[in-house]
C-alpha cells in the first residue's frame, strides 16, 4: 500500500527547500519523505515525518503539532519549541532523541534533579497526537518551519480524522 | 444555671481577647513603618510606606549596601519580610525559607528547607515560583508549592503545625502567598490550567486545622453562598448559582482558581480575592456563565460566608484569570468618602467598586489597546447591567473551535497578571505594572485526565501592533475617573510589584534587571541599577538602626521566562519573520538574588 505512494511523497520531498540546513550536519535520511499514506509522511525506515511544500503549505500532523504543542508543551518549554528559563529547547530534543527516544520520554517521563519531565502516558490530549508534536518538533529542530503558525496546510485526511476520533473517544 | 452561664460567658470572653491578640500583634507590626510585615504591605494591598528618608530629592544617590543569594535559579517572586531586627526571605522551589540578622551583617539565623516531591515541578503551571511567607503572631507561613501549609517558630525555625491544603496528583498546586488574618491563615489554590476545581480555605492559625472552605463552583454549601443575602450587583444570587450557569458536570472540573493576592477590610469583617480562569480554555466545552470563575469576592473572615460577587468576564474566552489584586482605598467620590475597592484585571478593565456594597462605580481600559470589549454596561436598569460588551471579531467562543481569532489585545497574560500595583494616599494615584502584549487565539476540543493538563487553545502572542513595539508599560491610574495619569514604555512586560512611598516616589523592576524609581506626581525616572537578573518580585523597604533600605528579588522567570525568554514574533510579519522582538535572553540569565539598597552614609 505504502509503496504506490513513493512517487508522489518523493516529488513532495523535492519541494522541501531545507532552509538553515547548514548549521547542522543531518543526515537527509532522518526527515527525508520516502512514503506517504492517507496524509501522513515517512522516512524511508517508516519514521513519521513532515512535508512541505515550496509554497510554504505543511502536512496536516505538523500543524496540527504546532497547535497541540501550543496547548500541552509551551507552559513550560515556551513558544516554537525555543526553551525557556526553566526547559530545554525540545525542537532540538526531537532531533537528539529520534522518534523512539522522544516517544519513550514523553510517555515516561523523566528526572534530573529539579528539572522534571512528567508523564504524559495517559494523557490523550498528548497521547493522541505524538506523532504531531514529533513531526512539528523536528521540523523546527531543522527550521523547515519557521516560527509562530503555520500559515498553509494540507487538509485533515479522512483517515486522519478516523484515527484521531477514536482515539480521544 | 448562673453560675453556669457564668462559666460559658467567660470562656468566650477567653477566646475572644486571645483572637484579638493574635491580630492586634500583627496590625501593630505592619502599622510601624520601618518593617514589612507582609507581603502585601498591609490589609489594604497598598503597597505603600510612610518612609521618607530616601526621596525624589535623594534617590538618585542610591546604593548597594548589601546582597544574598537564595542558591536557588528560578523565577524569584514575592518579597522579603522584615519583623524586628529579622528578615525572611523565601525562594521559588524547593521553598527554602531563611531568616537572617539584621543586627549582625545578615547572618543565617535558621534555614527551613521542605522536602517536596519534585513530582510537583511539572504539574504547576508556568515556573515553580512562590510569591513568599507571612508573618503573625511569632510565627512564619509557607505555603509550598505542594499545597502544604507549614507554621514555623519565628525565631527557631522549628516547624508548629502542618495541613495538606491540596493533592498534586489532580493538579492542585501552590504559588501564592497566605492571607494571616484574625485567627486563621486563608490560602487559595493554583491548577486553573490542570481543571482543578478552585477553593479558598481558613486554617486555624494555632493549630492548623481546618475551619472553612470555599469552593469557587459548585453547590450553594460548597460555595458558601446564601441565595437570599449574597449579592450579585446589588441583587441575591439566588439558589445554585454556582451550579446553574454550568452545562452537566463540567463544573467539577470548572478552575476558577483563587492565586491572587488577598486584601481585607477588618472593620467590614471582609476579606477581598478574585477567581481565575474557567476550564477548559474552549469555551465551547463549557457553555453558560460558568459562574463563579472570574469574580471579585467578598467573603466573612469567620465564617467564609460570601457577602458580594462580580463576575468579571461572564464565558471567558480569553483565559483572562481574576485573580488580580484588591487594592482598598478611603476617598472621596462624587461628593461622598466611600470605601473603595479597585482592581486591574487580566481582561484589561480597571474596576473601581463600593467594597461594602459591591456597588460597581468605574470600569475603564487601563491600557488604549485593549479591543475585546467596547466596555461595561454601567446601566442598572439594563438587562446586561454589569456585562462587558463582547466584540464579536474578538470573540473566541462566536468565531468557535478550530478558528484561529487574531489580533486580540490583550494577551492571556492580561493587561496585568499577578505583579501587584501600588497606591499612594497622598497623591491618591495608583501605579501599575503592565503587559502590552496581543495574541492570535484558537480553542480545539480537549479531553479531560486527572493531573495532566487541560488547555484545550493555541495561542501565540506578540507585543501590542501599532504601538511603541515594548512588550509593557508602567502607569500611574486615576481610579475616580478612569484615566491614565502617565505611562512609561517599557522594553518588556513589566512584571515587578511596585512600591510607592511618601517620599514621592514609586519603585519597579523590570525584566532585564532593572530597579528603576520615578517621581509619584510625572514619572520622571530618577534612578535605575541593574541587577544580576531579570525582575519578577516586589519592591519592598524597611528602616534599620535609623537608615532606610529598599530590597529587590532578581532572578527571572515565571510566565515571563516561558513566554519572552525566546522572544516573540509577529505572525503579521509574515512568513520567516524570526527575532523580529527582543528575546529576553539578550538581557539577562538566570538568577537567585536579593539586592538591598540605602544612601550612601
Amino acid at each position: 500500500m505504502k509503496t504506490t505512494h513513493c512517487i508522489l511523497a518523493l516529488c513532495l520531498a523535492g519541494g522541501f527547500a531545507a532552509p538553515a540546513m547548514a548549521e547542522k550536519a543531518v543526515d537527509p535520511a532522518i526527515y527525508e519523505v520516502a512514503e506517504s499514506e492517507d496524509g501522513r509522511y515517512y522516512t524511508e525506515d517508516g519514521t513519521p515525518t513532515f512535508s512541505i511544500t515550496e509554497d510554504g503549505t505543511v502536512d496536516w500532523l505538523t500543524f496540527s503539532g504546532f497547535r497541540r504543542y501550543h496547548a500541552e508543551c509551551h507552559v513550560c518549554h515556551g513558544p516554537d519549541g525555543e526553551g525557556s528559563t526553566y526547559a530545554p529547547a525540545v525542537k532540538n530534543s526531537a532531533i537528539d532523541l529520534g522518534y523512539d527516544g522522544f516517544f519513550d520520554v514523553v510517555v515516561n517521563g523523566r528526572e534530573n534533579g529539579n528539572s522534571v519531565m512528567p508523564h504524559f502516558g495517559e494523557n490523550r490530549n498528548v497521547m493522541c497526537y505524538l506523532d504531531d508534536i514529533y513531526v512539528y518538533l523536528k521540523a523546527r529542530g531543522l527550521d523547515a518551519v519557521p516560527r509562530g503558525r503555520p500559515a498553509k496546510k494540507e487538509a485533515k485526511s479522512d483517515v486522519i480524522r478516523e484515527d484521531e476520533d477514536a482515539c480521544m473517544g | 444555671m448562673m453560675k453556669k452561664l457564668k462559666l460559658f460567658t467567660s470562656g468566650i470572653a477567653l477566646c475572644a481577647a486571645s483572637m484579638a491578640f493574635a491580630n492586634d500583634d500583627l496590625i501593630a507590626q505592619m502599622d510601624n513603618p520601618s518593617q514589612w510585615a507582609i507581603q502585601t504591605g498591609d490589609y489594604k494591598n497598598q503597597r505603600y510606606s510612610q518612609l521618607d528618608q530616601i526621596n525624589a530629592e535623594n534617590v538618585g544617590d542610591l546604593q548597594v549596601a548589601w546582597t544574598f543569594s537564595t542558591g536557588v535559579l528560578r523565577g524569584h517572586e514575592g518579597s522579603p519580610l522584615v519583623i524586628g531586627d529579622v528578615m525572611y526571605v523565601h525562594t521559588p522551589f524547593p521553598n527554602i525559607v531563611y531568616a537572617l540578622d539584621l543586627a549582625n551583617e545578615g547572618k543565617i539565623i535558621w534555614k527551613y528547607e521542605p522536602k517536596q516531591d519534585p513530582d510537583v515541578i511539572p504539574v504547576m503551571c508556568c515556573d515553580t515560583v512562590n510569591r513568599g511567607v507571612a508573618y503573625a503572631d511569632g510565627k512564619i507561613f509557607l505555603h509550598q508549592a505542594d499545597t502544604k501549609v507549614v507554621a514555623l517558630n519565628a525565631e527557631t525555625g522549628a516547624v508548629e503545625w502542618e495541613a495538606q491544603n491540596g493533592d498534586p496528583a489532580i493538579g492542585e498546586t501552590n504559588t501564592a502567598t497566605v492571607l494571616p488574618i484574625k485567627d486563621k491563615v486563608i490560602v487559595g489554590i493554583s491548577g486553573g490550567e490542570f481543571g482543578v476545581r478552585g477553593h479558598t480555605t481558613a486554617y486555624d492559625m494555632n493549630t492548623g486545622e481546618l475551619v472553612w472552605r470555599a469552593y469557587s463552583m459548585g453547590p450553594d454549601s460548597d460555595i458558601l453562598a446564601d441565595p437570599e443575602n449574597t449579592t450579585h450587583l446589588g441583587t441575591p444570587v439566588g439558589a445554585d448559582s454556582g451550579t446553574n450557569t454550568w452545562e452537566g458536570d463540567q463544573w467539577m472540573i470548572g478552575g476558577g482558581t483563587t492565586w491572587g493576592w488577598y486584601s481585607a477590610d477588618l472593620d467590614e469583617n471582609l476579606f477581598y480575592y478574585g477567581t481565575g480562569n474557567p476550564s477548559t480554555w474552549n469555551p465551547a466545552q463549557r457553555p453558560g456563565d460558568n459562574r463563579w470563575s472570574m469574580t471579585v469576592m467578598a467573603r466573612d473572615i469567620d465564617t467564609g460566608m460570601a457577602k458580594w460577587f462580580y463576575q468579571m468576564t461572564p464565558h471567558d474566552e480569553w483565559d483572562y484569570d481574576g485573580v488580580n489584586e484588591m487594592i482598598l482605598s478611603e476617598q472621596e467620590i462624587d461628593g461622598e468618602e466611600r470605601k473603595l475597592l479597585t482592581h486591574f484585571d487580566r481582561n484589561g478593565l480597571a474596576y473601581t467598586m463600593d467594597r461594602v456594597s459591591g456597588e460597581l462605580l468605574v470600569a475603564e481600559k487601563y491600557d488604549p489597546v485593549v479591543n475585546w470589549t467596547t466596555g461595561v454596561d454601567m446601566d442598572p436598569n439594563s438587562e446586561t447591567y454589569g456585562r462587558p460588551a463582547v466584540v464579536a471579531q474578538y470573540s473566541t467562543a462566536q468565531n468557535g473551535e478550530d478558528v484561529n481569532t487574531t489580533g486580540i489585545c490583550p494577551a492571556a497574560l492580561g493587561t496585568k497578571d499577578q505583579q501587584p500595583a501600588a497606591y499612594s494616599p497622598k497623591t491618591e494615584m495608583f501605579y501599575v505594572p503592565t503587559n502590552h502584549v496581543c495574541m492570535d487565539y484558537e480553542p480545539f476540543r480537549v479531553s479531560y485526565t486527572a493531573g495532566q493538563p487541560y488547555v484545550g487553545a493555541t495561542l501565540s502572542m506578540y507585543p501590542a501592533p501599532d504601538s511603541h513595539g515594548g512588550m509593557g508599560n508602567f502607569i500611574a491610574w486615576d481610579n475616580i475617573n478612569g484615566e491614565i495619569k502617565w505611562s512609561i514604555p517599557e522594553k518588556f512586560s513589566v512584571w515587578s510589584g511596585a512600591l510607592a512611598t511618601a517620599g514621592d516616589i514609586v519603585f519597579y523592576g523590570t525584566l532585564e534587571g532593572h530597579l528603576k524609581a520615578v517621581h509619584a506626581d510625572t514619572g520622571e525616572e530618577l534612578y535605575r541599577f541593574k541587577t544580576p537578573s531579570g525582575i519578577i518580585g516586589n519592591v519592598m523597604t524597611y528602616e534599620s538602626d535609623g537608615r532606610q533600605y529598599v530590597g529587590i528579588l532578581s532572578g527571572v522567570g515565571g510566565w515571563a521566562g516561558i513566554g519572552l525568554a525566546a522572544g516573540l514574533t509577529n505572525p503579521n510579519d509574515g512568513l520567516g519573520a524570526v527575532g523580529g522582538y527582543a528575546a529576553l535572553s539578550d538581557y539577562t540569565a538566570l538568577g537567585g538574588q536579593l539586592t538591598v539598597f540605602a544612601l550612601p552614609n
